[in-house]
């Protein structure tokens, strides 16, 4: 008897990696991007992208807050108040950046030096909180996870995409690796890149390019 | 006196939140459709920048600095919650959002019609978070600090302004089909940021 109830549960539950949650991860590396389509955590993006190195340690750090704050604010979504939401959510998600703002301190000290006050805003990061609100209050905890996750990877995308550009050509190198001297070429840096300008047309080109690509069109 | 000037106008034109730090973007991209709505949420900004940034600075001197307790007795002097910042900002900030909205709503409820809806945006709005950490790391006193908060709210206010004067009249401009909407309004930003750098070297 205990068997067949068994049985008839596992066929209702989805299997680990169904199309549906493969999509979950899939989907906001390009038609469900964070910062090119739902236009969220912009700031971040914008500011610690003129090098690769900060881009890449500050991508990794929303993803994990992303990530582990869904799943939090996931398993304890059926007990919030709708009123008090956006402070329990803000608690949590703070809880998670003091922990990762304390390990970059510990760890990677002068990306944390060079991060200065982004590490903290990954709390009012729109990525972490737009995810909360839209996603985990009302799924369960491992497709937040996998949302989580996704979000993360999408936003870093297009982070290294812009570093990439900006610390070629702004200052001739990739990773701290001066790649036009290395193949013998003199090249001085192109200092609109590295300015906050430079950051906001390139993202602007990476909309245009991306949308040429993949037919989304916006009205006005 | 002349101090606090030079700190206006510094967080005003040369820091500028948007400009020089792009703190406040996404609200900053998706509210600035109409100078009317932008006008609201900027008035709200000053105002919550303003309040928020002197009671940060009174937490940050008296309570989270290391030695800031002091005042307490000698026992407390040698005490370091500096780690506990971000979650103390961040709810003062979302307290004094909620408490603001409730006033509004009691006493002038034609001003909660055109701020009501942006004010609980304002809560996870980067400039106000980041402005408080700016104040952290620069050794203001808690005049400078209101000033500080007041200029970075009007510069705020001002380059939201501006940008939706812009988007209004983008509307009658040919724009290629997937550069419209987002894309266009990236660069348009790009451009009025280097504008704003002419501010630079500015000093009063």
């Amino acid at each position: 008897m205990s068997t067949a109830v068994a049985e008839v549960v596992e066929k209702k539950s989805e299997p680990l990696f169904s199309k549906k949650n493969r999509k979950l991860v899939s989907n906001p590396l390009d038609i469900d991007n964070p910062i090119t389509v739902q236009v969220l955590g912009i700031c971040s993006a914008l500011a610690v992208t003129t090098q690769m190195k900060p881009a890449l340690v500050m991508a990794i750090a929303l993803t994990v807050v992303t990530a582990s704050s869904n799943v939090i604010i996931s398993i304890m979504r059926n007990t919030i108040p709708s009123r008090i939401r956006i402070i329990v959510q803000l608690a949590v998600v703070s809880l998670w950046v003091i922990l990762v703002d304390q390990l970059l301190k510990a760890y990677v000290y002068d990306v944390w030096k060079q991060l200065s006050v982004f590490v903290g805003l990954i709390i009012t990061n729109c990525i972490v909180m737009g995810r909360l609100e839209a996603f985990a209050m009302g799924n369960k905890p491992f497709p937040s996870l996998l949302d989580g996750l996704g979000n993360g990877f999408g936003y870093g995308i297009i982070l290294l995409i812009v570093a990439f550009f900006r610390e070629l050509f702004g200052g001739g190198a990739i990773f701290g690796f001066k790649v036009f001297e290395a193949i013998g070429f003199h090249y001085k840096g192109n200092g609109l890149m590295l300015l906050p300008a430079g950051a906001c047309i390139i993202v602007g080109v990476i909309i245009w390019v991306q949308r040429t690509l993949n037919g989304y069109r916006e009205t006005h | 006196m002349e101090n606090l000037i030079s700190i206006g106008v510094r967080s005003i034109f040369i820091d500028n939140m948007i400009f020089a730090y792009f703190l406040g973007m996404c609200s900053y991209l998706a509210i600035s459709k109409k100078v009317k709505t932008a006008f609201g949420l900027g008035v709200a900004v000053i105002f919550v920048l303003g309040v928020t940034i002197p009671i940060n600075w009174l937490i940050q001197n008296y309570v989270l600095k290391e030695g800031a307790m002091a005042w307490l007795g000698a026992d407390f002097s040698s005490v370091d919650l500096n780690f506990l910042q971000f979650i103390v900002f961040i709810s003062v900030i979302a307290a004094v959002v909620q408490l603001t909205e409730m006033a509004i709503e009691k006493f002038s409820p034609a001003l909660y019609g055109t701020l009501g809806i942006f004010l609980p945006l304002i809560a996870v709005n980067c400039s106000i978070l980041g402005g408080a950490l700016f104040m952290v790391g620069r050794p203001y006193n808690l005049a400078e600090a209101t000033v500080y908060g007041f200029g970075s709210g009007i510069g705020w206010m001002l380059a939201i302004v501006a940008l939706a004067g812009v988007r209004e009249k983008m509307k009658y401009s040919n724009v290629p089909a997937p550069l419209r909407g987002l894309g266009i309004t990236f660069i348009l930003v790009g451009l009025m940021s280097l504008g704003f750098l002419s501010f630079m070297g500015f000093a009063l």
